[in-house]
């Protein structure tokens, strides 16, 4: 079924307008199949009156968000990322005796988890303030526990040791009625909050921002403009990690960062780009 | 009816099918053609590399945001869903698998179908599952023009036999029959 275009400017319209979740700068094609299985979960052919069942029993969109939403996720996802932040990032966060990651995007946590073994492994997790952020509550609110069914730790142990890591991967979490619990020793120093990228604003000074496999759902406005979010958000010299198959050459802000690693999409922040974060900062375009 | 992209999906016996079909092709070919290839499990595999010596056409794996160009050959990501957007780029996404099969032939031929309507020609070649065949139906539903491998030319039959379980296609043949339709249809002629 293909989605109407005018119902679904108007349903994305009035959900931005009753419960400022902001999917309309979102890349059309993967948000329409979404869409589509809305639909067909609510039993109804049309976006207009899903929003007028919504705006009358505001408590649905609760089950409704996650269709808006993507919570895929993974331990040590592209494994080699990790072994890239270990020989390029590290070293460099072992020179500051306290730093700042925005884990943006979050979802149910596999990225922090694997980012604070990684950081603890290195000797770093005591340093670091990791910022977890995401659209989602519901998602937080698992990615804080800690919890995941023991069936995913067969990814998880594999991408361990493909990742670079060093010990035995079940050193980190306790095997109990099918559920893996990892040491909550791990998430100490997060923090997690609900912050949208296509609407929030900067609110932390980062040392690395960690944003991998966000942007594709996003389309190229929206994604300039998380761009201009993580230059502003980033401290001097920061590093940006995004997924290996997005990239920002196709964004103005690539001018502001130096490549550090092609592949995996590792970059830098410019040592000379202050001046542009300034202007952002002001609202000005640069 | 000009034809702007040719979608083409496979999974089993992809591999050589693809490499022969483009051997077919005349060199001055410029319709952009993607390729939706199922894998085996190996997140490693990059096939525009492994295809990139043996064709004369410049081939790329399709990443985020890529604007698509004439006469060049378009690989999905292993590990991503494929699709594209009515400007003619690319996007990606990492929802569940279809069909088992994360970059799935069917979300690439209906996002496809979606953006280019009439001006699409989606082919499903060799393969094992029933991946590709509701896609196909679509584009044929929103005008474009739909070619399946003869079954009894492909290496692995399954999924041309499920398309053609859905819905008569415009053309079953060959792969080499195929590549001439391809051709007449890069030359602006009427093929169906």
């Amino acid at each position: 079924m293909s989605i109407d275009p005018i119902e679904r400017h108007l349903f994305l319209e009035g959900i931005f307008l009753r419960f400022g979740h902001d999917f309309r700068l979102y890349a059309e094609a993967s948000l329409n199949r979404r869409l589509n299985s809305l639909l067909t979960r609510f039993q109804t052919d049309s976006l207009l009156k899903l929003l007028q069942r919504i705006l009358e029993t505001p408590a649905l969109f609760r089950d409704v968000l996650p269709f808006l939403t993507i919570n895929t996720s993974e331990f040590f996802r592209d494994p080699t990322f990790f072994r890239a932040l270990r020989e390029n990032v590290v070293p460099v966060l072992k020179t500051y005796s306290k730093f700042t990651i925005w884990v943006a995007g979050c979802s149910t946590g596999e990225e922090v988890l694997s980012l604070a073994i990684l950081l603890k492994e290195e000797n770093l997790l005591k340093r670091a303030i990791i910022h977890a952020t995401d659209i989602n509550a519901q998602a937080i609110k698992r990615a804080s526990e800690g919890i995941y069914e023991l069936s995913t730790m067969q990814t998880y142990n594999r991408n361990y040791t493909s990742a670079g890591g060093t010990k035995n991967p079940s050193d980190y979490y306790t095997a109990e009625y099918g559920l893996a619990r990892f040491d909550p020793a791990l998430l100490e120093n997060v923090v997690f909050s609900e912050h949208n990228l296509a609407t929030d604003a900067a609110f932390v000074e980062a040392h690395l921002i960690l944003c991998r496999n966000v942007l594709i759902y996003f389309n190229r406005d929206l994604q300039d403009r998380v761009f201009d979010l993580f230059t502003s958000s980033l401290a001097y010299k920061g590093f940006l990690g995004i997924g290996s198959k997005e990239s920002m050459r196709f964004s103005p802000s690539a001018t502001h960062y130096e490549t550090i690693d092609q592949d995996l999409k590792i970059y830098a922040l410019r040592s000379d780009s202050a001046t542009v974060r300034n202007q952002i900062n002001r609202g000005v375009q640069p | 009816m000009s034809i702007r992209l040719i979608a083409i999906g496979t999974s089993a016996g992809g591999v050589t099918a693809i490499q022969r079909l483009m051997a077919l092709l005349p060199k001055d070919f410029r319709i952009p053609l993607v390729v939706v290839q199922h894998l085996p499990s190996n997140p490693g595999i990059n096939l525009s590399l492994v295809f990139g010596s043996a064709m004369h056409f410049p081939v790329f794996e399709a990443v985020d945001k890529l604007a698509i160009e004439a006469g060049t050959v378009y690989f999905a990501p292993p590990g991503y869903h494929l699709l594209v957007e009515k400007d003619q780029t690319f996007s990606l996404s990492q929802d569940e698998p279809v069909h088992f099969s994360r970059p799935s032939i069917d979300v690439f031929f209906e996002a496809a179908a979606n953006a280019y309507g009439t001006h699409l020609c989606g082919v499903l070649l060799t393969g094992a599952n029933a991946d590709g065949a509701e896609g196909l139906r679509l584009i044929a539903q929103q005008g474009g023009v739909t070619l399946v491998q003869d079954p009894l030319d492909a290496e692995v039959n399954a999924m041309p036999r499920a398309a053609l379980a859905l819905f008569q296609p415009h053309f079953v043949g060959s792969l080499t029959q195929i590549a001439h339709k391809l051709t007449e249809l890069a030359r602006g002629s009427d093929v169906c």
